[in-house]
């Protein structure tokens, strides 16, 4: 697979390092009254869909930036990459 | 007798047209006691011993595709025993057990091989917590071995024992431990449940979930409405898209699992050697290749295929361990979808619905536990009630703080 990287251009995916679902961005509220449900569901169960999927990559071997990847678990066909700072960001979860 | 020698003869003058299927093929009846969905080996299993243990036989298996078609016929067909965690080793031991009985028991070959398996170790820390391993096991009354680097040297003399980054330093064996013939398990299971009034229904795919007040009374089939009392998921690599349709999210990621076969060899290996640190693992087929595999790929997916640099990797890691293995070319690979959960450990458990049950998340080790998965499964079915040795594998571990973590990985489910 290639991740063409927003800023570096395209990049083997073996320089890269998987994490998950994208979802681990919006990490629940600490605070909130279910929060031990919340994080339980957030920290162990997964949609896991076959077909379309935001997921987390790491560069490692590069600039060392978080990606959110949309690729397809079907094919492997990667459909979008951005930055993961900004897609945090557009969701009020990041400074 | 159904074979024999003299069949095989008279078949082969006769064009091999007498032979018939071992198995119906019924169209589906309208209720069951048990609908069993997935025609995989742990499927097959648990309806073959519903049958013969329990003897409850109203019971139909659903497969989407053929029975078999799915991971009991693509992988890498290893049995062992050698685990370490309470909630997992009892386990793994009954199906040995279990394997060891298995040819007699359904009467089928499965040309079940207890060549040995073997675990190198390259450090005093290694050792140490092999050494460990090896007491668990015994504690479940299972078998096991430690050989230092002078036996394995003379032994498997092929091994680069003075390889710079991981000197074998010895291993530990379990001896109980080999390999099985794997579609033959498929095939051994199903004849025996058929034959026991089972109704294997293949071509036949789960489209939904018939669910009223919390309560599954069937299923939604390709092939119209089933109802049954009880509904047994069972369908690994494929368990969040099925459980998805009951509206349940699972503790669990799918991952693809690669896996090669060289051409055939003459005998160069006596039984299965892994090498965890690189990465690796091999044995011999009874045809002569050699069959390894190694790392997941890493990244979610149900492509049934896999990427190169997980290849290369594989390769490496077989180059450094046995280097004589770069004179073989290789035959074919190929990549099968795991049920990679939080844990690494699988799940033998009701849901929240009742009547509805789980058997998943077997991670790329579900080809070992089939016996015991259908024998413990077909247990829970039966008595609404855990077998002795799957107390553990709940859905609801993670939330109690129970999880099963043999690497000590954590919720990082392409690591384990």
């Amino acid at each position: 697979m290639i991740i063409n990287h927003p800023l570096l251009g395209p990049r083997d995916a073996a320089e890269f390092v998987y994490l998950g679902d994208a979802a681990l961005i919006d990490r629940p509220d600490w605070q909130a009254k279910d929060a031990a449900e919340q994080f339980h569901a957030y920290g162990y169960l997964r949609d896991n869909p076959a077909g379309i999927h935001q997921e987390l990559w790491y560069h490692e071997q590069g600039d060392r930036s978080w990606l959110v990847v949309t690729r397809d678990t079907l094919t492997h066909e990667i459909t979008d990459v951005q930055i993961a700072r900004d897609v945090a960001r557009s969701r009020g979860r990041s400074a | 007798m159904r074979y024999s020698a003299l069949r095989i003869l008279k078949e082969g003058l006769t064009g091999n047209k007498g032979w018939k299927p071992v198995w119906r093929d019924p169209e589906p009846k309208s209720e069951y006691d048990v609908v069993i969905i997935g025609g995989g080996g742990h499927g097959l299993a648990t309806a073959y011993y519903l049958a013969k243990e329990y003897g409850i036989t109203n019971v139909a298996v659903l497969e989407k595709g053929w029975i078999g078609s799915g991971n009991v016929g693509r992988n890498t067909t290893i049995i062992r025993s050698n685990y370490l965690l309470p909630g997992n080793e009892p386990f793994y031991e009954l199906s040995l057990k279990l394997w060891e009985g298995l040819e007699q028991d359904f009467n089928y070959n499965a040309m079940i091989s207890q060549r040995s398996i073997l675990n190198l170790l390259h450090s005093d820390g290694q050792r140490d917590a092999f050494i460990r391993r090896g007491n668990a096991m015994f504690l479940a009354g299972a078998d096991a071995e430690y050989a230092d680097a002078d036996q394995l040297r003379a032994e498997l003399p092929f091994l680069d024992f003075d390889n710079a980054r991981f000197p074998i330093k010895g291993g530990l064996y379990q001896r109980r431990g080999g390999t099985v013939r794997h579609d033959a398990v498929a095939w051994g299971f199903a004849r025996g449940a058929d034959s026991r009034g089972v109704d294997i229904i293949q071509n036949c795919e789960v489209t939904g979930f018939d669910i009223e007040g919390g309560v599954c009374r069937g299923v939604e089939t390709s092939r119209g409405p089933i109802r049954a009392r009880k509904v047994a998921m069972c369908v690994a690599g494929s368990s969040s898209r099925v459980a998805a349709q009951a509206g349940m999210r699972l503790p669990i990621e799918s991952h693809v699992l690669q896996a090669f076969v060289t051409e055939g060899l003459k005998p160069v290996l006596p039984g299965v050697i892994t090498f965890g640190a690189g990465h690796f693992y091999v044995s011999q087929s009874d045809k002569g290749g050699l069959v390894f595999g190694g790392d997941l790929d890493g990244y979610n997916s149900y492509a049934q295929r896999g990427n190169l640099p997980v290849v290369e990797d594989v390769a490496e890691g077989g180059m450094a361990i046995m280097p004589m293995i770069g004179r073989a070319r290789l035959l074919r690979s190929w990549g099968g979808v795991m049920d990679m959960s939080m844990d690494g450990s699988p799940f033998i458990d009701r849901t929240h619905i009742a009547g509805l049950y789980f058997n998943g998340g077997w991670c790329y080790g579900g080809f070992k536990a089939t016996p015991a998965s259908g024998w413990c499964y077909a247990h829970l079915l039966a008595r609404d009630a855990p077998h002795p040795v799957a107390t553990e594998m709940r859905l609801d571990r993670f939330a109690r703080g129970h999880m099963i973590d043999e690497k000590g990985m954590g919720n990082q489910p392409n690591l384990h």
